[in-house]
């Protein structure tokens, strides 16, 4: 029965040992105490000691090699003993052969050249997306889109300061704090303002954030001789809670989701033109006539509706433990405002019609601009679209819209020389669709099931009108 | 009532549990012939012999060490430290020997040893000889703190240290030893880990320890007397155990938290005492707490900033009225 | 027979060395019984086997930390804890786990210590330089240097406070003689006249430190105890009966007189201060190990004695090492299958009070936090 000599822990903080030298060779007597190879820790090398009497059977490592503590190193038995076949798995120093990228996973391309369309500069770096075309007059005062308890805003636009015991002791009387003068240090509120508060019968206030925005601001005009050393003045902009709130849950989702990247091409002439002919029918009609205006975007949210309907399993979330498919579609599309990005949802897309989600689109993209979206308008997607197709942006990756296992990113159709079903080389219309996936969630291969019926749905967009 | 002083109660408290206990020995710094450098175990070898009276050389690491080698062997010692300063002499014994044996055996060996002595500035000595370390100790698992603040918490708090099993830093204060308080001519103790109410209020809650309870009741007073403040002063008396129902309970009544003492802030028995607030108490805080601390430098020896230095009541009541 | 040099005395070590003395034929080794020498060399091999079965188990990543192994210096935890009475003491440093095997601790709960096991000697919260065992009265293992001498001087105070005939054998290595724990230790136990006798296992090496390059008394260590007016001795450490009988004397003069004493005894480590030292090559030669090994082994040594002797023969040492070895084996088996102590136990064992119903007359919290079990 031979032993088998284990890489030995030699100090405290050793987790792998190279060998250095072999100072027994295969075949050669061994007692207890013999040194039989010098090791390489991370602290010095040092000599590994034989444990057993015998001879040496079998050395598992070549000079050069490292194994972790407790693989195999060597074997002693009997002469003539067949040492057991080793299982260390070793690494050299060698550069370490490159692993197959996963077919599912291809990386995330570099950004395709701009088109020769000139961009409108968008003032947001959104990596999510952009919806419509910027309109910079409509900026607005930059407000909680979410308000928390924290976060309550006086009528001069101030952050409530209140003691604990006040907002408990407010919170009893049903009072809100917004209008309660503090006597405190820093015009804190404290317990006995909250009583005084209620004395007078101040009732909850029915003022809302949003009345308070400030009228437009109008952009800055560049004086006639304007300072050229530096592009913008150097500055502190504080972080506001929504641009806190995209940092905190992108990071998390960038950097806890295992992220992977689809790219498909679609011929996007067909639903350019099936829209032409519904806003040619429509837009001019009354709504009582039936009228409406559709945006490409809807055409597309309708679509990836539709494509989720036909590969449900894209359409699920990874909750720890197991996984959530959804019954519903509840999808989000990104809107772009001044500072920064919302993504309201569209509940039920699976039972809405395209007039039904363009209805609904418009809402939300007007209470988004208006800060008007309620927490529950911007929550419980399954599935987000984002464009930024009208900045001429060909192509990108989003990043993934937590709990969601995809998003989908709309490029500009392009307009290019395709080869035809014939052969030949016509002026065509292309447009790429981008896909990011949790991989513990979805596949490539469900992924790409997906976006090929994402494109054949858009390539015969009429489906989307029954 | 009798009235004796701080520094009689704690020379009682040891008379008494010498006779109680054969195996209680006093041991230091010249504690036996020359009676004690503040006088507090004047007396004792006449009284004891040289055999439970034991004078020391001047070499705290040594019996330091010697004094829990022995209370292994259930020889209950107390030692003085002439300044708890000179402790950090021994610390290798206090804290790796004293703190962690009971610990390291599996809990098969004891060590009730106290060790005892003025642990305070204020008195004008510079900075090496002003040290207040009951938070270092505290920090220490296995051991435990008290800081009596009058002649009777000192007596019934000596009297318990002296009969707990684990070791017991008992931190005295050389300012009090002479002044008087009440104290009962029968025996009594006070258990180690009991907070005190030394004053009910009803606005703002001052929690303090040691010599900074002194400071705080006067605080209080001038608060009440001037400015219609009610202030309720909590004294801790034990750092470790620390008593946090009581001052959390005192905090949930007034809304306020004031906390002096004369150990330096950074990392200090504040810090602590503060967690525990807004962890126990959050929702009943009605301003943010305040601290009124040491000034955070090394103890100054000239005399009129050494006394701004520590907490006074003037620095406590400017610290109350700015709570709002 | 060896006279033990009083304080200020002229005569030297090497004196000894020139007219060798047979100390088989001290009072204490020529009253053993056949039976007493076997137990004596069967628990040096065992103390070796022990060790060496760490240092597997070390290198198996089971046991964690550090372990400083005692290979060479058997001669002395044997030859001195054999003396141990019923009021004598024994504290020592790291460097601990022939100590307690030699006062009777049972491999298996001291390699469960090791392993970080509940039944490990001290339920593992101390690890290998924490053995405890008071009802055999090892007073531990203690992982400052010098640290462990001011309370050995406390043992020895409290065997005089009680007025037992006793004693307190407190070692030390020879790199802890340069501490100042120790000579205030010294100090106060020559003062004080306690019964304790410091046992300087002189190896040669501070951790990786050689004695020239660490103190700057050029003579033995142990003269240093003329400075506080101790006596002092020098004992060759690969000779168990000189061990035993020269320390026998510094005991008998604790016991009766209440005298502290000096010894040092010359030994040798074979492995590094800790096994994760590379010794060979920083700070001594593979041939001075292997001289040692070879020349001056202490169970070799002990072996041709008792073989001379006519105690011990070959079938007899060969049973030994196999049942050392067995034991050695078991004590590994028992602790790899031990449980882990429980997470409640992380705050047990910290104050007596706390595991004796404290809240009955006391309160307030004394740990910050409550592990959830």
């Amino acid at each position: 029965m031979s032993e088998i000599i284990e890489m030995p822990k030699l100090s405290d903080t050793m987790e792998t040992g190279t060998l250095v030298a072999w100072l027994k060779n295969e075949g050669d007597t061994v007692a207890s105490g013999d040194m039989i190879a010098e090791v390489e820790t991370d602290k010095a090398t040092m000599e590994v000691e034989c444990f057993a009497d015998g001879v040496l059977l079998k050395q598992y490592l070549k000079v050069g090699e490292s194994i972790p503590v407790g693989a195999p190193l060597a074997a002693i038995g009997q002469k003539g003993e067949t040492a057991p076949a080793g299982s260390a798995k070793t690494t050299t120093p060698a550069p370490a052969t490159k692993a197959e990228a996963p077919v599912a996973s291809a990386p995330a391309p570099t950004p395709a050249p701009a088109t020769s369309k000139p961009l409108t500069a968008p003032s947001a770096q959104t990596i999510l997306d952009v919806r419509t075309p910027a309109t910079p007059a409509e900026a607005v005062a930059p407000v909680h889109s979410t308000p928390t308890p924290e976060a309550e805003i006086s009528s001069d636009g101030k952050r409530v300061k209140a003691s604990p015991l006040a907002r408990r002791v407010a919170g009893n009387l049903g009072l809100s704090l917004i209008d309660v003068v503090g006597s405190g240090p820093g015009g804190r509120v404290v317990k006995n303002d909250v009583l005084a508060a209620a004395e007078k019968g101040i009732e909850k206030s029915t003022t809302t954030v949003s009345e308070k925005i400030p009228a437009s601001k109008t952009a800055p005009s560049v004086p006639a001789s304007a300072d050229l050393s530096q592009i913008t003045e150097t500055r502190q902009e504080k972080v506001t809670n929504m641009r806190g709130a995209i940092a905190r849950r992108l990071l998390e989702s960038k950097t806890t989701i295992p992220h992977f990247y689809l790219e498909i091409e679609v011929d996007s002439e067909p639903l350019g033109k099936m829209r032409k002919v519904l806003n040619d029918q429509l837009a001019s009609l009354t709504p009582q006539q039936g009228g409406a205006k559709f945006s490409v975007n809807d055409l597309i949210l309708k679509a990836c509706t539709e494509a989720l309907r036909r590969v449900p399993a894209v359409n699920a979330s990874w909750q720890g433990d197991h996984i959530l498919h959804n019954g519903s579609v509840h999808i989000a599309f990104g809107v772009a405002i001044d500072d920064g990005l919302l993504t309201p949802v569209i509940r039920d897309a699976q039972v809405k019609n395209l007039r039904q989600i363009a209805a609904e689109a418009k809402e939300l993209i007007t209470k988004a601009r208006n800060k008007k979206l309620k927490p529950d308008e911007m929550s419980g997607s399954t599935f987000t679209v984002t464009n930024l197709g009208m900045f001429g942006i060909s192509r990108f990756f989003g990043i993934i819209n937590p709990p969601n296992a995809g998003i989908l990113s709309v490029g500009a159709p392009i307009v290019q020389p395709v080869i035809n079903a014939a052969g030949q080389i016509v002026v065509g219309e292309r447009m790429s669709i981008g896909f990011s996936g949790d991989h513990r969630v979805v596949d490539g291969a469900t992924a790409a099931l997906f976006l090929n019926a994402l494109k054949a749905i858009i390539e015969a967009p009429e489906v989307l009108l029954v | 009532m009798r009235k004796i002083t701080y520094r009689q109660a704690i020379k009682e408290a040891l008379i008494e549990e010498l006779r109680r206990d054969p195996n209680v020995v006093i041991m230091g710094e010249e504690v036996a012939q020359y009676n004690g450098a503040y006088k507090v175990t004047e007396g004792l070898l006449e009284q004891f012999g040289a055999k439970r009276i034991v004078d020391t050389p001047i070499s705290e690491t040594a019996f330091s060490g010697l004094a829990i080698g022995a209370s292994m062997l259930g020889i209950r010692p107390v030692i003085e430290f002439m300044f708890f300063s000179f402790c950090y002499v021994s610390f290798d014994q206090v804290i790796n020997n004293a703190a962690n044996i009971r610990y390291m055996s599996g809990g098969l060996i004891n060590c009730p040893v106290v060790f005892r002595g003025p642990a305070n500035g204020g008195t004008n000595v510079g900075a090496t000889h002003s040290h207040t370390p009951e938070n270092f100790i505290a920090n220490t698992p296995g051991l435990k703190v008290v800081c009596p603040s009058t002649a009777y918490d000192a007596k019934g708090l000596m009297k318990s240290a002296i009969r707990d099993n684990d070791p017991v830093f008992v931190m005295e204060n050389t300012i009090l030893y002479g002044q008087e308080w009440e104290v009962p001519d029968e025996e009594y103790l006070i258990p180690i880990g009991k907070a005190d109410i030394k004053r009910t209020g009803t606005d703002l809650s001052i929690i303090a320890h040691g010599r900074a309870v002194i400071t705080a009741l006067a605080a209080a007073q001038e608060l009440a007397d001037k400015h219609g403040i009610n202030a309720e002063v909590v004294d801790l008396r034990s750092i470790r155990p620390l008593d946090v129902d009581t001052f959390v309970n005192s905090v949930k009544k007034t809304g306020r938290a004031l906390l002096v003492d004369e150990n330096k802030p950074f990392c200090g028995v504040g810090a602590q005492i503060a967690f525990h607030i807004q962890a126990e108490a959050f929702d009943f805080l009605d301003a943010p707490i305040a601290r009124v601390s040491a000034i955070d430098s090394p103890a100054i020896y000239s005399k009129p900033l050494e006394d701004e230095q520590l907490p006074n009541p003037r620095r406590v009541v400017e610290a109350a009225l700015k709570m709002g | 027979m060896s006279t033990q040099r009083k304080k200020k005395t002229d005569s030297t070590a090497e004196k000894d060395n020139a007219s060798p003395v047979n100390y088989a034929q001290a009072d204490i080794n020529r009253n053993l019984s056949k039976d007493d020498k076997i137990k004596l060399y069967t628990d040096m091999v065992r103390v070796r086997r022990f060790e060496e079965r760490t240092l597997r188990a070390y290198q198996q990543g089971k046991i964690g930390g550090f372990l400083h192994l005692y290979i060479g210096q058997e001669a002395v935890a044997l030859g001195t804890c054999s003396l141990v009475g019923k009021h004598d003491h024994v504290i020592t440093a790291y460097r601990d786990h022939g100590h307690a095997l030699a006062l009777g601790m049972t491999m298996n709960e001291c390699m469960a210590e090791l392993y970080g096991k509940a039944t490990g000697c001290s339920k593992g919260k101390g690890g290998s330089m924490h053995f405890f065992a008071p009802d055999k009265n090892f007073w531990g293992g203690h992982g400052i240097v010098g640290g462990q001498t001011p309370l050995g001087l406390g043992l020895a105070y409290g065997v005089k406070f009680q007025e037992l005939k006793g004693s307190c054998l407190c070692f030390m290595g020879d790199g802890a003689i340069n501490q100042g724990a120790v000579h205030e230790s010294f100090n106060m136990a020559s003062l004080w006249q306690l019964p304790v006798i410091y046992i300087i296992e002189n190896n040669g090496y501070s951790m990786g430190t050689s004695l020239e390059r660490s103190s700057a008394h050029p003579g033995k260590l142990a003269e240093r105890a003329e400075g506080y007016g101790m006596d002092w001795d020098y004992i060759e450490g690969n000779d168990i009966y000189q061990v035993r009988a020269k320390t026998h004397i510094a005991m008998e003069r604790a016991r009766n007189e209440s005298k502290p004493t000096l010894l040092e005894i010359a030994t040798y480590r074979y492995r590094g201060h800790s096994v994760a030292d590379a010794n060979a090559e920083k700070y001594r030669t593979k041939e001075e190990i292997e001289d040692y090994k070879k020349n001056k082994d202490p169970i070799s040594r002990f072996q041709k004695q008792l073989m001379e002797e006519g105690v011990l023969d070959d079938s007899r040492t060969k049973e030994i090492e196999k049942l050392a070895k067995a034991e050695a084996d078991e004590s590994d088996r028992f602790a790899n299958e031990s449980p882990f102590p429980p997470m409640s136990s992380i705050i047990e064992d910290v104050y007596w009070s706390e595991d004796n119903g404290r809240q009955n007359d006391q309160q307030g919290r004394i740990f910050f936090e409550v592990p959830n079990s």
